[in-house]
């Protein structure tokens, strides 16, 4: 729970300058039927970052990113973009906040070019700009050739594409993208990411939501995890490692039967729980100090156990999940399942 | 010759876009939008084959059908049943179309898209206005194909031009007004298949136990009473009136009236219960 506290210090809302921010949010609340979805999370997200939402499936990210942008109403909190009131001024948070939901928001009968050329012109963009942006955004995500195809012929990286360039169509100086990388496939990932990169170079504001840990880590300059509809933690990618341990000792043993022996040896040495990996035979070891490293691996050699390899490394953004939630990220079971029906 | 650069990209400035935004929809904006939601439900349409049936091909088939099946045993000949049958066929008509309208809003505010224009800036009511004015046109193209159809096996309506496009105009009023109650299902009904069942159970009864198809008077007396209130019995009557005889009987003010009535109740409750969606 110390962990929890640390991550939060500079994450309180600010006294001064809610304006200067992209997002603020306070104490945000959804409640469905009698389930929390939501349960009190504050944001703050500054102008020109990448700013990931990190949890596992159920945890409210989808839920959080919709209160923000209208789509649903805000039970309790408040929420402002660039100091304009989201309860308050609907219409003009829309002006300013690009959405690209979880599942693809474009219209399956059109083409991807009627798609960009429809929410051009419902923007009040004139014809002749409106038919050059969908070019240009075509171009731009690579789907020139099948532009004139119906959606429903689309791969599911290029219904992704669309759904980004619909939501750049006014370029928004904030863009709401929720996991914008599930589904895909590494190389398409790889392209999604180089884009939303590009977005901030741009001027633009990010707020991403991603169960993958190695994404948040890649693209956010910040992260707030959640879990269960709270905020466990909240910092740089660097700074939750930090919190969770300086350092992680990562031991292959020979021999998967000495498991039992060797988690007893860590036990006694720096009385703490190693994590099991779900390699066969492997412990991770979280360590206040990497001189403790070599306490743990005297106290193997002593006790027999053989070590096949052996690395010391700063933790992964996994294992600060775990520590941090207690459970592992894809743990959808203790996630929230139970708690859904 | 000039070559084109691409221009630098001007970095987007959040303040600016701040100051530029407004705070609500304007009406000029709405109308706009609304026409752009009209533009996309005929693009859909045509690329629909299930719509297609209804709005091309049932007045075609229907008028061609009906009046062989039915013309010799209730009118003696194919001849003199077509005055009688061409009036129904296009309340029948019109009434499918404006069915769909509750099935086709449903399905789009069970897709992606609709999350899409909840979250543009644009006018709360496009998405279902759009349709709706696009309903328009369709019940035009199945209007005017009914008759069509019927000129062409020989019907010659007694009204001339005049009678017949006052016919076909009321028959696409009440249409609209009717397509409300449809609206409405569309919008309370759990999904699409729901919405198409509800509106099959309210439509059928509503066509075919109406004077669309046959003369009132073969009707056992308890049939003919519910017949003879039916509204649809009444716009079929009024649109024989005109069509026939061009004259502006009263049935005609009738048709207006329950259309009128129906509207002013099912258009509040439809938009009410669509903004909770929204
Ligand atoms: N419309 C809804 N009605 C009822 N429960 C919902 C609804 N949307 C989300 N939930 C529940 O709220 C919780 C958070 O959901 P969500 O925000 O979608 O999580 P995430 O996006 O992090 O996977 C889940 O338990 C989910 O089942
Ligand atoms: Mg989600």
């Amino acid at each position: 729970m110390s962990i929890t506290e640390l991550g939060r210090t500079g994450a309180g809302p600010a006294s001064d300058g809610g304006a200067d921010l992209a997002v603020r949010a306070e104490g945000l609340v959804k409640t469905f039927g009698t389930h929390r979805a939501v349960d009190g999370i504050d944001l703050e997200v500054r102008p020109g970052e990448i700013f990931g939402v990190l949890g596992p499936n159920g945890a409210g990210k989808t839920t959080t990113l919709r209160m923000l942008a209208t789509l649903l109403k805000i039970d309790a909190g408040r929420a402002e973009i660039f100091g304009v009131d989201v309860a308050a001024n609907p219409h003009m948070i829309r002006q300013l906040v690009g959405v690209t939901g979880q599942y693809a928001s474009v219209d399956e009968k059109l083409t991807a070019r009627e798609n960009l050329w429809l929410f051009s012109r419902l923007q009040g963009i004139a014809a002749p700009r409106a038919r050059h942006i969908a070019t240009e955004l075509l171009g731009q995500f690579g789907l020139e050739d099948a532009a004139d195809k119906p959606i429903a012929q689309y791969s599911g990286g290029m219904r992704r594409r669309l759904d980004l360039a619909a939501s750049l169509i006014t370029r928004p100086p904030l863009i709401f993208l929720d996991e914008p990388t599930t589904g895909l496939d590494p190389r398409t990932r790889g392209q999604m990411w180089d884009t939303i990169r590009s977005l901030v170079t741009d001027g633009c504001t990010v707020l991403l939501t991603t169960q993958y840990l190695d994404e948040a880590d890649q693209l956010a300059d910040r992260v707030a995890v959640i879990d269960r509809g709270r905020k466990v933690a909240e910092g740089t990618p660097d700074e939750l490692k930090t919190a969770v341990g300086n350092s992680t000792l990562q031991v292959q043993l020979a021999e998967p039967a000495d498991v039992p022996t060797a988690v007893e040896i860590v036990r006694r040495v720096l009385g703490s729980e190693p994590i099991l990996s779900p390699e066969q035979g492997r412990l991770n070891v979280a360590l206040d100090q990497a001189d403790l490293a070599a306490e743990v691996l005297i106290g193997l050699r002593t006790a027999g156990v053989s070590i096949s390899s052996v690395s010391v490394a700063k933790p992964s953004l996994d294992e600060v999940f775990l520590a941090l939630t207690g459970h592992e990220a894809d743990d959808e079971h203790e996630a929230g399942t139970e708690e859904n029906r | 010759m000039s070559t084109v650069i691409a221009p630098v990209r001007e970095t987007v400035r959040a303040a600016d876009r701040v100051a530029a935004a407004r705070r609500r929809v304007s009406t000029a904006e709405t109308f706009s939008q609304t026409l752009m939601m009209a533009w996309r439900a005929l693009k859909k349409m045509r690329r629909n084959p299930e719509q297609f049936f209804d709005v091309a091909l049932q007045p075609i088939l229907f008028t061609a059908m009906f009046a062989f099946i039915f013309g010799g045993a209730i009118a003696g000949d194919v001849q003199s049943y077509l005055p009688l049958m061409i009036p129904g066929i296009l309340a029948q008509t019109v009434l499918t179309t404006c069915m769909a309208t509750g099935t086709q809003l449903r399905e789009d505010m069970e897709k992606g898209v609709f999350d899409r224009f909840k979250s543009l800036p644009i006018a709360r009511i496009a998405p279902l206005a759009g349709p709706m004015v696009a309903d328009l046109v369709r019940y035009t193209i199945a209007a005017t194909l009914t008759f069509g159809m019927g000129l062409v096996m020989g019907y010659r309506p007694g009204g001339g031009a005049g009678g017949v496009l006052a016919a076909i105009l009321l028959a696409i009023f009440t249409g609209w007004s009717l397509a409300w109650v449809f609206t409405w299902v569309g919008t309370i009904a759990r999904s699409a298949q729901a919405v198409q069942g509800i509106s099959m159970m309210i439509l059928f009864p509503l066509t075919f136990l109406s004077n669309a198809f046959v003369p009132i008077d073969t009707l056992p007396g308890w049939l003919a009473a519910f017949v003879r209130v039916n509204p649809v019995s009444h716009l079929v009557t009024a649109a024989r009136d005109l069509a026939n005889n061009a004259s502006l009987s009263g049935e005609v003010g009738w048709t207006l009236l329950a259309s009128v009535i129906v509207m002013v109740i099912f258009a509040p409750l439809s938009v009410r219960s669509y903004k909770r969606h929204m």
